[in-house]
């Protein structure tokens, strides 16, 4: 591939301006949104953080995972419980709940693959597992039983991880979502990610070539879970407040997944996308329609049966295509022929 | 403390009990042999079922055990129908799709249900609520037993329907084998429609039955999605009396965890046998086949 002077990719220009546009428009847009839209914005930011780590163990290293909520859970209730108890700040008390989270997935996987269980066996492990943690947090009172913890507002610090108002919580979301994205880029272009590609498209022919498919799936299973509680901390300081049925409720892991299949598995943006299409679409339908009860529900279970008929690629392809169509108007550097949108198109999971 | 008879009596609430899981995890388990999907709305299934019962005793009167000619051939056409129009389009698809589009149908299903009947809990008040046989010291209630003697007559017979019918041997022949039977002439759209039908009507007879003994509301399905679960893979993908001694295994092991541990937990401790039966012999414990 030629370079030019600046030693930019020419085919890149295009994307770095996008890029650019999109950094700026979301720096800025805070300043002119009401307290609710912002509240819409951070949980945008956050299940594109989350679905974009799911997307990771699920997606990218094509493991059937079930129960990032469990990841979530551990997450948020170790932070909390380190802050209420120990009065630990938030931003230390999240490094353990990752490590937690992480050894825990690290377990399930390497219990799965040691026995053997593959695809919808080791759904049903991740699924069931946070059953068990639910059970577990409801049942014992140090973790705050049925009832949840609350966390106490002591003040407007940094320090503590609490604000009063909700803006500072939209610019951490909002690097959370890009850290995630920076992470997952580096992972996709280095060799691990390679060989991670390699397990994912054909497992027995990559282990027979030499990968050592364990190890990889592993590293993967471990960064997402990391990331995935760091995710929980953030929720729980966000509601300051943790409780069972929303940190190791079924619901949520449905909500995590399908935004990456929206978007697209196994791809860099697409679960980022199929979060900024989901989420205002599910919190506005929910205020629109809040007094009929339930079908805002009705619409959401609608909207996922005909996504997986109709488009089960996600449109984050049919957004690659438009993207590469305009990319090739703006810039006659690229070869039209050679625009595949992302390396991972076409892929089978 | 704990007497013999407090045992015994724990045994055989379990037993009668587990057979009803028993006949819901059938359902799952024939749809999870024939088609390799494990069906994340047969809890909303068996749901719809008992708000079918509810509302034909509530508005005609209809003894729930009668509306089970009714629950059971609306289920069956219901499943086929979500079988042909919406699951047959996401078979070959990968598995993480099959997931979400039957836990799509669960959502929709239960929201539906939420919408039109309101979250409140329900319940059938039959007049020989709280009969009773009993044995010796031990007390049966008449609701139970008639529930799990249907129950074990329905697993049977669907058995013998499985073993000895044209259409039974087919459906065996395309869990062994789909490539194979297909290429022995086995129409593998009819036979999808027939399991999906099969596993529905099964789920929803469970459902009919229990459902003088148990509230009706709309998230009622979720208990037994998760203990069907359980019991298929303790009875092996497919096998039909595996998940009949499963249903009944995981009924004790449920009923005799009161002794030992508080009420609310005893979920937890179905989940961990779970998962070590996953572990340790995820082919079932009647399972012959090589996953």
């Amino acid at each position: 591939m030629k370079r030019d002077r600046s030693g930019a990719h020419p085919a890149n220009s295009f994307r770095n301006v996008l890029l650019i546009f999109f950094l700026v428009l979301l720096l800025v847009l805070p300043f002119f949104l009401n307290p609710y839209l912002l509240h819409i914005m951070i949980m945008t930011f956050l299940f594109a953080y989350l679905s974009r780590n799911w997307d990771l163990i699920g997606g990218f290293a094509g493991q059937f995972f079930l129960g990032p909520v469990v990841m979530f859970g551990i997450g948020g209730y170790t932070s909390t419980l380190l802050n209420v108890h120990f009065n630990l700040s938030p931003w230390i008390g999240m490094v353990p709940g990752g490590i937690l989270a992480a050894a825990t997935g690290m377990a399930l996987c390497y219990l799965s693959f040691r026995f053997g269980l593959k695809g919808i066996y080791f759904g049903l492990v991740t699924l069931t597992f946070p059953e068990i943690l639910r059970v577990v947090v409801t049942n014992v009172g140090f973790l705050g039983g049925v009832n949840g913890v609350l966390i106490p507002f002591r003040q407007n610090s940094l320090l503590y991880f609490q604000f009063a108002g909700k803006l500072p919580y939209y610019y951490i979301s909002f690097l959370m979502m890009l850290l995630s994205i920076y992470v997952m880029y580096r992972i996709e272009r280095s060799r691990s990610g390679y060989y991670c590609l390699a397990i994912r498209e054909d497992e027995e022919a990559a282990e027979a070539l030499g990968v050592d498919t364990l190890k990889y799936k592993l590293i993967c299973t471990g960064i997402g879970c990391f990331f995935l509680a760091l995710g929980g901390t953030f929720h729980a300081q966000y509601l300051m407040f943790v409780s069972p049925d929303t940190f190791f409720g079924i619901a949520f892991t449905l909500e995590v997944i399908i935004r990456s299949i929206v978007g697209g598995v196994g791809t860099l943006f697409g679960p980022v996308i199929g979060s900024f299409i989901l989420t205002p679409l599910s919190d506005i339908s929910r205020g629109l329609l809040g007094g009929y009860r339930g079908v805002h529900l009705m619409l959401f279970g609608a909207i996922i049966i005909a996504i997986i008929l109709y488009l089960p690629q996600g449109v984050g392809e049919w957004f690659g295509r438009v993207y590469d169509g305009f990319r090739v108007r703006f810039d006659r550097n690229v070869d039209r022929k050679a625009t595949p949108w992302r390396r991972g198109q076409g892929a089978k999971y | 403390m704990i007497s013999v008879t407090m045992v015994i009596q724990l045994v055989i609430n379990g037993l009668l009990r587990g057979s009803i899981y028993a006949l819901a995890a059938i359902g799952m388990t024939v749809i999870f042999g024939v088609m390799n999907i494990v069906n994340f709305a047969h809890g909303t299934l068996m749901m719809v079922a008992m708000y079918i019962s509810y509302w034909l005793f509530t508005l005609v009167g209809m003894d729930p055990y009668v509306s089970l000619v009714v629950s059971v051939p609306t289920l069956f056409i219901t499943g086929g129908l979500i079988e042909k129009y919406l699951i047959h389009r996401s078979l070959d698809a990968p598995e993480i799709n099959q997931f979400l589009i039957t836990a799509g149908i669960l959502i929709f299903l239960e929201s539906a249900v939420l919408f039109l009947f309101s979250p409140d809990f329900r319940g059938i008040k039959v007049e020989y609520q709280g009969a009773i046989v009993q044995i010796g010291e031990v007390i049966i209630g008449l609701n139970p037993l008639a529930a799990s003697v249907i129950s074990v007559a329905l697993s049977i017979s669907l058995y013998f329907f499985l073993k000895k019918t044209d259409i039974g041997r087919a459906l065996r022949a395309v869990t062994a084998n789909r490539e194979a039977a297909r290429l022995m002439g086995i129409n593998l759209n009819s036979i999808y429609f027939i399991a999906f039908g099969i596993g529905s009507a099964c789920v929803g007879a469970a459902g009919t039955i229990i459902s003088p003994m148990y509230y009706i509301f709309p998230q009622v399905g979720h208990l037994f999605l998760l203990l069907s679960f359980v019991i298929v893979i303790l009875g092996g993908q497919g096998h039909v009396i595996g998940a009949l001694v499963g249903g009944l295994i995981i009924g004790v092991v449920e009923s005799l965890c009161i002794l030992f541990i508080p009420g609310s937990t005893k979920d937890a401790v179905v989940y961990a046998v779970f998962i070590l039966v996953l572990f340790f012999k995820p082919s079932g414990l009647f399972g012959k086949r090589e996953r």
